[in-house]
């Protein structure tokens, strides 16, 4: 995979310099709300479209296969509150199931 | 130990590091799931090893793995794991004075800013046991989170075709169950409903990575209108 490392260095040093900016800021400077509206907002709709690119995303196309039968599993679960890592291996094992079957 | 206030002190700092232990136990387990998914996604193990080490924060590391393998650039890949870890400065905001440490402490301290150790520091009153909270919660999860990133890497790496595993969907749940607890507004469902359209939308159009930073794009802008419509 090229370009890996980059991405791991690139990120992994990023991501702490995020950590340590929150640590040593002046709390005025972040705290005002529309940067703090931005920060809570970030994650739900990065992890949104993650979740969608990830279980409908095939290169370039749009697809509905064996992985949107385990996001369902999955949803299924969350709503049974089970914890995080049967909720992972709970879709991945629908997914395998169903390629294996079909 | 007669003293009633150092006992109860006492039973307070057991019943912090109880809790710290048992979210800590509970978060770093998962290392597993990510570090199988990294490696069958076409990482090596000493990659993925390396992104528990130095990133050392969950959604980041599935996002850039899961950019990376949807065939997008380094670039994009790591502006996805940079977006999910601003939420880090935020939290380290809160924390800054409720831990109160300066120098090199503070640098140590940082890397351990995430979810959990936040969550387990901030609900404390006292600077001692909010230390203790996020000490042992985040050190618990740092050490078990690299070692069944191991575990998991080097599963992942001779498992064959990640596929017939199913391991692209468990992507997609870890990303759902990752997203699901801050579904708790209706604000935050739409946000969450359009920035996955607008994703899919530029599927076919934009090169990889892109549609998942354009959502994050939407984001920001969902927080700049908010604020026009609630200003005098």
């Amino acid at each position: 995979m090229s370009g890996a490392w980059t991405a791991v260095l690139l990120g992994g040093v990023g991501c702490y310099l995020l950590k340590l900016a929150g640590l040593s800021v002046p709390a005025s400077v972040l705290e005002r709300t529309t940067v703090r509206r931005m920060a809570d907002r970030l994650p739900v709709a990065l992890l949104a479209a993650l979740v969608a690119v990830q279980v409908l995303g095939e290169g370039h196309r749009v697809v509905l296969d064996a992985r949107a039968a385990g996001l369902a599993t999955a949803v299924v679960l969350l709503l049974a509150r089970v914890p995080f890592l049967f909720v992972v291996i709970g879709a991945g094992a629908t997914a395998a199931v169903l390629r294996a079957v079909g | 130990m007669s003293d009633p206030a150092a006992t109860a002190s006492e039973v307070e700092r057991r019943a912090v590091v109880r809790d710290s232990l048992g979210v800590g136990v509970a978060t770093g387990l998962y290392g597993v799931s990510f570090g199988a998914v990294a490696t069958a996604a076409g990482l090596s193990v000493a990659q993925t090893c390396a992104l528990s080490l130095l990133m050392f924060t969950g959604a980041s590391q599935f996002a850039l793995v899961s950019v990376l393998s949807g065939g997008g650039g380094a670039v994009a890949a790591a502006a996805a794991a940079l977006l999910l870890g601003v939420r880090n400065t935020l939290y380290g905001v809160r924390l800054t004075t409720l831990l109160g440490w300066r120098g090199r402490r503070r640098a140590l301290a940082a890397h351990l800013v995430i979810d959990e150790s936040t969550a387990m520091a901030v609900t404390r009153t006292s600077t001692a046991t909010a230390r203790l909270g996020f000490l042992v919660t985040g050190g618990t999860i740092f050490l078990l989170w690299n070692l069944f990133t191991l575990l998991g890497a080097v599963a992942g790496a001779t498992i064959g075709d990640p596929r017939s595993y199913g391991l692209d969907a468990a992507v997609g749940g870890a990303f759902l169950a990752l997203l699901w607890p801050r579904l708790d507004s209706a604000g935050h469902r739409v946000l969450a409903i359009v920035a996955a359209a607008v994703a899919l939308g530029l599927v076919p159009l934009a090169p990889a990575g892109v549609p998942v930073l354009a959502a994050g794009g939407v984001a920001l802008l969902a927080g700049l209108l908010r604020e026009g419509r609630s200003a005098p």
